[in-house]
């Protein structure tokens, strides 16, 4: 759920864009009648909201989804979906600038179309909306009201002058973007990244703040795009909780595609000098500044918590934490439940839909699924793009469980190779002793594809050794997880064994290492 | 082509004497007449490095061993050097040579002041403090020289508040500058710090708290081309500690799990450097199973007229590694001879064949710090660093001692706060389990 205090989109309304506000926010809407009681009352109608709202009614449960914005929340509106079709384009014009690389020629030098490139975005998003449109959830039999929600007390929520009284609810109301208090920001103006798709022109020069994986993906976008960019982190690396590997690899291919990257560095002031926005920036001793259009920032996360009387339901929350759930999801209150980005540390869309489904489960079916039972994969989507799942190499060590990574560079991969794309690598974790798989990394053009198949041995308890005797399609890029299965095995085989072999076969001169 | 005879006809046992012994002259030639210390290069107006002024301190104990130098001329050279330390400028002020005792990074070659705002060093001043401490455990005669140059060693590793250095944090801070404080290099995983928290842990006088399990907690132990080893990217990461500790054989609580040691940990890492150049991914010329060595050091910048047309970024003076790079064909000779001692075979090959193929590596004797064959100037030149650097020499005079002699391995073995600090790290086994030998007890 957007945050209504954020200005109204500049964005042309264009028959894309009445397409989308017609499925998500419709002008025309009514809110129905309320029913006597709902057996399930959602607060907020993203990702979150539209998975436990399906979920309970696919059960038969009377439900109600109360949204005070769009519906499909951020995901749909202002973040994953425009983001990802953005990059898409900007891919594109990646591969035009190193065509040489791949033996192609492309247009020197190669222009891009930036009204273009955000059309596209418009029409993406407003054919995706189809699936989030409110008449269809409606027809499906669920009560869907626009406006904004509050409890009133601890088993009902109002809607304006309507009641939704409750046996169980969810809230699921989102995050807003977190902007970082750089004195003079407000007042030289900034775009984060939910606004970020409103812009109608290509700034000339941009600076991002902030090098989580919005800051990064919109940087890389912007500077194919062709916009001069700066990107300011205040770490050593870039994507802060990822391993150093992939950041080091991130920061290397910024680099190659000419952004100007600035690590360990602070944005401590904006100033407007003669119309221009100018950033000072720190690094340890080193201060400078930076001219630029556009300064994107809000790359970081803060949960709406507030404007929804948590506290009259007996709702405990906390303004940078969010609402503070059991593992079961359950607030402190025990009739009403918290799912998605006001509540997970990782705010992501597909953990958002996980969580939903859990707290459906718990809510109505008396479940007591655990959230810490979920195996979360995530992915940034850079290019290269970063995947992640499980546990990190570091996490295992002060956990005290010994751990062993499998580590494939790309370039031992020939689909990858063949692909100009042998810039990465497939790390696959396991416990020493063992083949069972704790987590893993993945750098790769298409990481986010690859991650999969790990989670899904995760979630199943396949082990390495079982992975090896999965055929996989040759060549393509994940045979590089076959590759981490076989030098698995490799080491499996026993000194003894090689010996009692070594009776069977001509003498050969002893391996070397 | 003097190089190119001198290297194709010498036996291994000549090859390496000639290399350790034009290696070591670095040093006398370096050294800085006012402070004693020694530069970071051989390029004009070059500063002192203080991590290339403790490869010195460690050095001449190898010289004299080898009747390079006189015994007396050697301490006379240490207890320079020593002096100036010792009655330096320990404000910590801008232009001062340390603070807490220990010593800003690069200092100018005159007056021993800071200079570049280079920041305070912890891991450059555990180089130059292992230096002192291996010279006084050579010079151990009973005359007053000798006492002096020990004493001072003594008092200047006593100096170091190494837990200051830890303030606030699970481990220790790399740099401090006084402009702005601690500084965060956001160092993670392996590297060539060990010596530093060895020297850390076992100071009498301002140890740091338990903190190397902190630092081993982002060691990443990797299967990486049938290879099982502590990953560290560039090569000198595998050498830095390993010149001056001898980890044969004695085992950490990591390495204890892993059931290696960082001996052997080196010896893989070559085998990894030399399977890279192998595949060679980057395409870069020259590289190949005898031509290897991806580490930190000086390397062509963007300039630079390529002889083959991809276009490729160049990096400079860099720390280069495998197998994620950065990888612009830049490699450095120094590397591949101080993997003789873990990996004597592959590493000689890849020196005889460096040195065959490119004999301009050698001038004076000495390797340059790198060489590039995919860069060439207007002649058609293999791009060559020019001069030679203190590091690279420092670790040749030692790494070849070691493998020659085990001396400085020997002499650091009855070092009393080496093995506390060993101790402390968790370190048990091989050596640390037998009685310091009579010198040690001194």
């Amino acid at each position: 759920m957007s945050d209504p205090s954020l200005p109204e989109s500049q964005a042309p309304v264009d028959a894309y864009e009445r397409e989308r506000l017609a499925n998500v926010a419709p002008g025309d809407w009514i809110n129905p009648r309320p029913a006597p009681r709902y057996d399930l009352v959602v607060i907020g109608a993203g990702p979150a909201g539209l998975a436990a709202v399906e979920a309970a009614n696919a059960l038969g449960a009377r439900v109600a989804l109360v949204e005070r914005n769009l519906l499909g929340g951020g995901c749909l509106n202002t973040a994953c979906i425009p983001s990802k079709t953005l990059l898409r384009t900007t891919r594109l014009y990646g591969e035009m600038l190193e065509a040489r690389r791949y033996g192609a020629l492309a247009p020197e030098p190669v222009e891009t179309d930036f009204a273009a490139a955000m059309a596209r975005v418009r029409r993406i998003r407003s054919q995706l909306s189809r699936g989030d449109a409110a008449r269809r959830l409606g027809d499906a039999g669920i009560d869907v009201f626009f406006g904004a929600a509050s409890f009133v007390d601890e088993g009902t929520i109002g809607v304006g002058e309507d009641r939704l009284p409750f046996r169980k609810a969810m809230v699921a109301s989102g995050a807003s973007p977190a902007v970082t208090a750089v004195p003079g920001l407000a007042e030289a103006g900034y775009l984060t990244s939910e606004t970020v798709f409103d812009l109608t022109h290509l700034p000339k020069r941009l600076i991002v703040i902030g090098g989580g994986p919005l800051g990064c993906e919109l940087a890389q976008a912007f500077c194919r795009l062709g916009s001069r960019t700066t990107i300011v982190q205040d770490l050593p690396l870039f994507l802060g909780g990822e391993e150093r590997d992939a950041a080091q690899l991130l920061s290397d291919a910024f680099a190659r595609d000419g952004i100007e990257v600035r690590l360990n560095t602070s944005a401590v002031a904006v100033r407007v000098v003669d119309g221009q926005k100018q950033v000072d920036l720190l690094s340890d001793d080193y201060r400078s500044t930076v001219s630029t259009d556009v300064i994107l920032t809000g790359m970081g996360r803060l949960p709406n918590v507030l404007g929804m009387d948590l506290a009259r339901a007996g709702i405990a929350f906390d303004e940078a934490r969010g609402i503070l759930v059991d593992d079961e999801l359950r607030t402190s209150n025990p009739r009403v439940f918290a799912a998605g980005d006001v509540c997970l540390e990782h705010k992501f869309s597909h953990t958002a839909a996980a969580a939903a489904r859990i707290v459906v489960r718990n809510a109505l079916l008396g479940g007591h699924q655990r959230m810490s039972e979920l195996v979360v994969p995530w992915c940034t989507f850079t290019d290269p793009e970063i995947a992640h799942v499980g546990l990190y190499v570091r996490e295992a060590n002060r956990l005290g469980i010994p751990i062993k990574t499998f580590t494939i560079p790309m370039h031992e991969v020939p689909r990858a190779v063949a692909d100009g794309e042998d810039r990465g690598f497939v790390k696959i974790h396991i416990a020493e002793g063992s083949d069972r798989i704790l987590g893993a990394t993945i750098v790769a053009r298409h990481a986010g594809e690859m991650i999969n198949e790990i989670t899904l041995a995760m979630v199943h308890g396949i082990g390495l050794r079982a992975l090896s005797k999965v055929i996989h399609a040759y060549p393509t890029q994940a045979d590089a997880i076959r590759k981490a299965a076989d030098a698995y095995n490799r080491t499996r085989m026993s000194a003894r064994l090689r010996a009692r072999l070594a009776g069977f076969f001509e003498p050969r001169h002893p391996p070397e290492g | 082509m003097a190089s190119m005879t001198f290297a194709q006809h010498v036996s291994d046992a000549d090859l390496l004497e000639q290399l350790q012994l034009a290696a070591w002259r670095y040093f006398p030639d370096a050294t800085r007449p006012v402070t004693g210390l020694v530069a970071d290069n051989s390029r004009p107006g070059a500063p002192i490095s203080i991590a290339v002024v403790g490869f010195a301190l460690a050095c001449y104990p190898i010289a004299v061993a080898r009747g390079w130098i006189a015994r007396d001329e050697a301490v006379a050279r240490c207890l320079s050097s020593l002096r100036f330390l010792h009655d330096s400028d320990q404000s910590g002020a801008a232009d001062a040579t340390g603070f807490k005792g220990f010593y800003f990074h690069f200092l100018d070659p005159d007056t021993g002041a800071r200079v570049w705002r280079s920041e305070l060093s912890m891991v450059d001043t555990a180089l130059l403090i292992a230096g002192a401490l291996a010279a006084a455990q050579f010079f151990d005669a009973d005359c007053a020289a000798e006492r002096e140059l020990r004493e001072l060693a003594d008092f200047l590793y006593r100096r170091i508040d190494w837990s200051w250095a830890q303030h606030g944090a699970a481990t220790i801070w790399q740099g401090w500058k006084p402009e702005c404080g601690f500084l965060h290099y956001g160092w993670e995983g392996y590297s060539e710090a060990i010596l530093l928290y060895v020297l850390a842990l076992g100071s009498p006088t301002h140890p740091v708290g338990d903190c190397y399990p902190a630092w081993t907690a982002t060691y990443q132990w990797e299967n990486l081309y049938d290879n099982d080893y502590l990953y560290a990217g560039p090569l000198f990461v595998h050498h830095f500690s390993h010149a001056w500790l001898d980890l044969r054989g004695i085992r950490d609580a990591f390495m204890r799990e892993k059931d290696s040691d960082y001996f052997q940990n080196s010896r893989r890492a070559a085998y990894v450097h030399r399977e890279y150049a192998r595949r060679n991914p980057m395409g870069c010329a020259g590289m190949d199973e005898n031509c290897w060595g991806l580490s930190s050091g000086d390397g062509p910048s963007d300039e630079q007229p390529l002889l083959d047309n991809e276009p490729r970024h160049l990096f400079g003076y860099a720390a280069r590694g495998v197998p994620y790079g950065p990888d612009d064909g830049t490699l450095c000779p120094s590397s591949v001879l101080a993997s003789i001692p873990f990996a004597p075979d592959i590493s000689l090959a890849c020196l005889r064949s460096i040195l065959d193929r490119y004999p301009e590596v050698l001038s004076e004797g000495r390797l340059s710090s790198g060489f590039n064959p995919g860069v060439s100037d207007a002649q058609g030149r293999v791009w060559i660093s020019p001069g030679h650097y203190g590091l690279d020499q420092g670790i040749a005079v030692l790494m070849l001692e070691n493998h020659r002699s085990g001396m400085l391995w020997s002499l650091m073995r009855d070092c009393p706060y080496l093995r506390d600090g060993l101790g402390r790290a968790g370190f048990t086994g091989g050596w640390l389990d037998a009685p310091l030998s009579p010198e040690g007890l001194r």
